[in-house]
């Protein structure tokens, strides 16, 4: 079968979830061994079908074609015998077993697995050297960095037999040099026939490493391209229908007194893991502080203990006047109280609440508040009112504080949460991933939304995993690697690929923070 | 009609209507089991519950008791709790009320002494849920099973302070002495006599006007007050309660004591208001039957006025059908309830995708 020229081939595939269209007559045919980009924007369609394709859904109608034979999954065993590997975006791995018994899951054999253990071992020696993927077999999977794990997952297609590996969105958690080292594994594979189905919205990615590009928009495929023959302008604007403003106009910062200083801050998680260790900084009024780093390295807890949810384990805190140390925490009501706004990464679980309707969900935090509480009577009305003043003057459709959050799609969400946290005048604000998951359209309104904050004097700090936004938007850039900071830089000499290298903590010491100490 | 009215018109009412018809009709089948007309014991049960003002009397005598520990599961349910121990706190909290009753200067005025009396209710009973709830909260121990653990315990504690505390000398049987007369809570028949008006004598009391007093008290408390926010708000999401700066801990302390505080009202209406002495297990049923009344009622105070209005039925008509059909006894009661249960708590979503699909379709 690998003597098909075409490994892949969608004929009008469609299909609906309700009343969304996610994939609307879908046409797309992958060459045997290329490497095929797929690119649009989150909800464009492309998860719904490689879903189709590893047999977690079923079309509702057209047809597909595996190495010629028609093919009908309807679970990712079918899949996977037909040739078909997947590489999820969060990694589907037993984090306590070795690498060896990760792979050989789902393909265990006889009651006793020790002869499949033998068995895969030394298939696996042979994928390994023959692809350039050395692992160590006899770790346990919690043991191995990120971009090792991922090793393991395609492995485990390659163990499988997989032809075709359907990869998504492979790099948003690896470093520029995880990414590097990925995509020579990719061409490691591409020479051994392998075809690779990459699935992503960065564009940079799209354009180094794929041989053909196929962009959808709003469940439709809009074009298919030689990479070769394209550049990233054209694929943006096919992605999202209109020519985008990618870098947001804005002026320098006027930076003015320092609101909220970190000294020497040591962190433990809510597990009692120590995640930040040894991190000082200042937000200045006026000033966008962006922290980068890839997830899980610290930023997030960080942003917790500022925004007081998170004990400090070591070090203090001076935030508008009071200081915050391990015998002294205020809680983020206190916070809140004193002029501190925080939009949380997690907008599904912690920015809202998803069973309680809009105007409730914009109440969140702020429940205390005088003007709307008489006595023990919260005035439901007023809080409506309110509610959909803010609703008004961020843009938030539909406006109607009566709606379940969950009816509401995820710019909308953040846009209510960004406004309730906005409205109150803040002077300090504390943001995480503000534009994780949504749409182009509301990802500029909120970086505007943002920038105006900043002209009217209020501190930022801004956290976030798309290097992207950190640089394009804020004033001074710090990165954290492993819970400390390993640089710090002036976003206007910023480049992705010294902050790639802080965000590994791969850079040579004598050019950590010597490019932009903050000269105060 | 909007999708999202219609929906919640079906979770609200339509699906807690399915559900009890479809224990109705299962029921109906055991009735056939058993060689009953299911069409005849319909009719005694609706009868012997609604059909003669006794009936009714006493049909709403037992509603009574399940408004309240109704009530007590749903506010704990707001905040992600599963309170299983209504039971026990309905049982101690009728200890607050007994203490009170018994050691009260009888000489005060009635207004003065009933107030302290259901006080004491409210105050034993939050006191009893109060130390699971610690447990669940700093502890991490599950509220489930430490609050099934202190029904046994209360149990065991209230045997011990009527036989060895409370129990009058020289008497038998495990009970307090009478309770002056000064607490009793009047009848509704002897009110009703006063105005002139002769309804048959029930045990229906004035706990009756407690039970909506406080149902309205919790509606208000849940939906139109800071703390109920709180409370549901942490029922939703630890995370987002958290963040909004609720202590989730307070509030799990916080809300079963409230929810301990509303069992503990059962023995206004059965001590104070009927047997006006303590005695052993006058609890009996009720805690448990509290957590079908507040499923079958969404945990909303209507809903559960409702519902507990129906597990009257349940009970007085169930009574009935004993004494008038002889191969039926009052176990037929637990049957029904264990139905009611059954369809409207484990299999709550049973016809939810059925009438989506016909009520409310996704709009193409």
């Amino acid at each position: 079968m690998e003597n098909s020229h075409i490994a892949i081939e969608l004929i009008d595939v469609d299909k609906h979830f309700g009343s969304v269209h996610a994939n609307d007559k879908v046409n797309l045919s992958v060459k045997t061994g290329t490497i095929h980009g797929i690119v649009g924007e989150n909800g464009a369609g492309k998860s719904t079908l490689m879903s189709i394709l590893y047999g977690f859904y079923q079309a509702d109608s057209g047809q597909i074609k595996v190495f010629d034979k028609d093919f009908i999954s309807t679970n990712s065993r079918q899949s996977i015998e037909a040739g078909i590997g997947m590489v999820h975006q969060h990694f589907m791995l037993v984090e306590n077993f070795t690498v060896l018994e990760n792979v050989i899951l789902g393909s265990e054999g006889g009651a006793l697995i020790t002869e499949s253990l033998e068995k895969a071992r030394i298939e696996l020696t042979r994928l390994a050297k023959e692809y350039g993927l050395e692992v160590e077999l006899d770790v346990a999977v919690e043991e191995l960095s990120v971009g090792m794990q991922q090793r393991v997952e395609i492995l485990k297609g390659l163990y499988k037999g997989a032809k075709v590996l359907i990869l998504d969105e492979p790099t948003g958690v690896l470093t520029p040099q995880e990414s590097d080292e990925l995509f020579r594994i990719f061409e490691a594979l591409k020479k051994q026939g392998v075809t690779i189905i990459l699935i992503t919205h960065k564009l940079r990615e799209i354009m180094s490493i794929t041989d053909y590009v196929s962009v959808m928009r709003a469940g439709k495929m809009v074009a298919n391209r030689q990479t070769s023959e394209t550049n990233p302008e054209e694929l943006a604007e096919l992605m999202i229908g209109r020519k985008v403003l990618l870098n947001i106009d804005k002026t320098k910062a006027k930076s003015g007194d320092p609101l909220l200083v970190a000294n020497n801050l040591e962190i433990h998680n809510e597990q009692g893991i120590k995640r930040v260790s040894e991190v000082s900084f200042e937000a200045r009024s006026g000033e966008i502080l962006g922290i980068a780093g890839v997830t899980g390295n610290g930023q997030g807890t960080l942003l917790k203990a500022l925004a007081g949810i998170l004990p400090l384990s070591k070090g203090s805190i001076e935030i508008l006047g009071e200081t915050i140390s391990p015998k002294k925490s205020l809680n983020p009501q206190e916070l809140r109280n004193l002029g501190v706004a925080h939009v949380p990464e997690d907008r599904q679980r912690m920015g809202l609440i998803s069973d309680f309707i809009a105007s409730e969900s914009a109440l969140l935090g702020y429940q205390n508040d005088k003007e709307i509480n008489q006595g023990v009577w919260l005035k439901r009305s007023l809080v409506k009112a309110n509610c959909e003043s803010i609703m008004e003057a961020f843009d938030i459709r539909p406006t109607n504080p009566d709606l379940m959050s969950s009816n509401f799609s995820g710019g909308n969400q953040q846009k209510l949460i960004l406004a309730r946290e906005f409205e109150r005048n803040p002077q300090v604000l504390i943001i995480g991933q503000p534009t994780r998951g949504i749409d182009i359209g509301a990802i500029e309104f909120i970086r505007k939304r943002i920038i105006e904050m900043r002209d009217a004097g209020k501190a930022i700090i801004l956290i976030s995993v798309e290097l992207e936004e950190i640089m394009s938007i804020s004033d001074r850039i710090i990165v954290m690697c492993d819970g400390e900071i390993t640089g710090t830089v002036d976003a206007a000499n910023a480049d992705e690929a010294t902050l790639g290298m802080m965000m590994a903590n791969v850079l040579p010491s004598d050019k950590q923070n010597t490019e932009a100490q903050y000269d105060s | 009609m909007t999708r999202d009215r219609r929906l919640a018109w079906i979770n609200g009412l339509l699906l807690p209507l399915f559900n009890v018809l479809t224990a109705f009709l299962a029921t109906a089948v055991v009735f056939l089991f058993i060689g009953v007309d299911p069409i005849e014991a319909t009719k005694i049960l609706i009868y012997g519950a609604l059909g003669y003002d006794e009936g009714l009397g006493y049909t709403l005598y037992y509603a009574t008791n399940f408004v309240f520990t109704g009530l007590a599961v749903a506010v704990a349910f707001h905040a992600g709790l599963f309170n299983i121990g209504g039971e026990g706190q309905a049982y101690v909290g009728g200890l607050g009320i007994a203490l009170v009753a018994l050691y009260i200067d009888p000489t005060l005025s009635a207004w003065l002494v009933i107030p302290l009396a259901i006080s004491g209710g409210l105050l034993f009973g939050a006191l009893w849920a109060i130390i699971p709830a610690y447990l669940q909260a700093y502890r991490g121990s599950h509220i489930v099973i430490t609050t099934i653990m202190f029904n046994f315990l209360a149990s065991a504690l209230m045997v011990y302070m009527l036989v060895h505390v409370l129990r009058e000398v020289g008497q038998m049987s495990p009970e307090s002495r009478n309770f002056p007369e000064v607490v009793w809570l009047p009848f509704v028949h002897d009110v009703f006599a006063r105005f002139g008006y002769n309804i048959a004598k029930s045990p229906l009391n004035l706990s009756i006007l407690v039970a909506l007093f406080f149902s309205l008290l919790v509606w208000f408390f849940l939906w139109h007050t800071r703390w109920g926010f709180a409370i549901r708000a942490t029922g939703k999401s630890n995370d987002a309660a958290v963040y909004s700066g609720i202590n989730p801990k307070k509030i799990i302390v916080v809300t079963m004591c409230i929810s301990g505080a509303l069992a503990g009202l059962v023995g206004v209406n059965e001590l104070i208001g009927v047997q006006h002495r303590l005695f052993l297990n006058f609890n009996y049923g009720y805690g448990f039957g509290g957590i079908a009344v507040a499923l079958m009622g969404r945990n909303h105070p209507v809903g559960i006025l409702i519902a507990a209005l129906l597990f009257g039925i349940l009970y007085q008509g169930g009574a009935e059908l004993d004494f008038e059909l002889q191969n039926v006894s009052r176990d037929i009661v637990v049957v029904m309830q264990g139905l009611v249960i059954l369809f409207c708590g484990g299999l709550e979503y049973l016809y939810r995708p059925l009438l989506i699909r016909f009520l409310a379709p996704i709009e193409t």
